[in-house]
């Protein structure tokens, strides 16, 4: 499971950005993932339980965002989200698809307890 | 006790794709072309690499870089094979990573060699996700796999170069749509280069050496 290296580095990231902002407990994070980034949730939540332990991201809420595929046509530019792996494009029937939406993996904020 | 919302906008992936670029300028400034090749198990990566080898013999000095949950059983046949290799044990890991490859660089003679292919572990879904710094990416589906796969593994095959289509020899036994399968797939990534090829017949190898040795040149 590619998701324990994925977590080992939102943990990472979560703990310089908690110390940067003089943060010793993290109650959120926030995550934006594109759906193809083929990233489990639960997965990351499982592994995450057992990483955070003794992090400054023990006990937060992991918050997952996805992001729907936008795909563009090469041919006409007509723009639609794939309900299928079949990507041949709706409006004019080319084999010209682009993921213009869908790729995005990223930790895009934390919330953080000041006491 | 107060909350606050802290911005961090820092891509997951970062820490690898920093460690793929120093990978990719050690493989440029040494003037080599790395491939890295994703499958299922036993689709034929192994094989596949061992037959290059074997007909570019003479005219591409070509090495592997062998990744495996375990054993060195992948890098003792191509050795076997004349081609340098070395071995990258996961353990356990479904996918090699940036790091592991960088670590493998420090016994492997780059020098050597004009063409490495860096064997990925066996799986579908996590390999494809974790740059290297190589090149060109290639992925290989056998026709024993089933003409579904795209369906249920669009990712990978939007996200390679090249897709060899492996164990042709076996098409009058199973069926296996092959211009069905070739339709899907360039529906899911237009630019692909297809490339049906039998590793025990030979069939359709010539257009997958030729085009290895234009990208080799082209470094
Ligand atoms: N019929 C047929 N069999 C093939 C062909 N290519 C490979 N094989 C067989 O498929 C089996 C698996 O081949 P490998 O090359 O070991 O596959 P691999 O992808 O390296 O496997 P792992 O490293 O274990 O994931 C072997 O028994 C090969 O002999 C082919 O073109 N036709
Ligand atoms: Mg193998
Ligand atoms: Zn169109």
């Amino acid at each position: 499971m590619h998701e324990l290296a994925v977590t080992e580095s939102i943990i990472e990231i979560v703990s310089r950005h908690a110390a940067e902002a003089g943060a010793r407990k993290v109650s959120a994070i926030n995550l934006v993932i594109g759906d193809l980034s083929s990233i489990v949730d639960d997965s990351v939540q499982f592994y995450f339980d057992y990483l955070s332990e003794g992090t400054p991201s023990q006990g937060a809420r992991l918050v997952f965002s996805r992001v729907r595929v936008l795909l563009e046509c090469g041919a006409c530019g007509h723009q639609w989200e794939p309900r299928s792996a079949d990507w041949r494009c709706p409006a004019c029937g080319a084999s010209r698809a682009k993921a213009i939406r869908g790729r995005e993996f990223y930790v895009d904020s934390i919330e953080v307890e000041d006491r | 006790m107060s909350t606050r919302r802290v911005p961090v906008i820092e891509r997951i992936m970062g820490a690898n794709d920093t460690q793929a670029a120093d990978n990719r300028r050690i493989f440029d400034e040494h003037g080599v072309h790395v491939v890295n090749i994703m499958a299922a198990p036993g689709a034929g990566k192994t094989s596949l690499i061992l037959e290059t080898v074997r007909r570019l013999q003479g005219e591409l000095r070509i090495g592997a870089i062998e990744g495996d949950v375990a054993s060195t059983v992948d890098t003792d046949k191509v050795r076997a094979g004349g081609a340098p290799a070395v071995q990258i044990n996961t353990g356990g890991g479904c996918h090699l990573d940036a790091k592991q490859v960088a670590q493998s660089l420090n016994e492997f003679p780059l020098d050597e060699v004009d063409l490495v292919f860096i064997e990925n572990v066996g799986n579908l879904i996590c390999p494809v996700g974790f740059a290297l710094g190589e090149h060109t990416r290639v992925a290989i589906s056998s026709v024993p796999e089933g003409d579904d796969k795209p369906y249920k593994y669009p990712k990978i095959y939007a996200n390679v170069d090249a897709l060899v289509i492996n164990k042709i020899d076996l098409l009058p036994y199973l069926p296996f749509d092959l211009e069905a399968f070739q339709k899907l797939v360039r529906s899911l990534n237009p630019d692909i280069e297809l490339f049906p090829v039998s590793c025990v017949t030979g069939e359709g190898m010539d257009a997958w050496t030729s085009w290895l040795q234009n990208l080799a040149r082209a470094e």
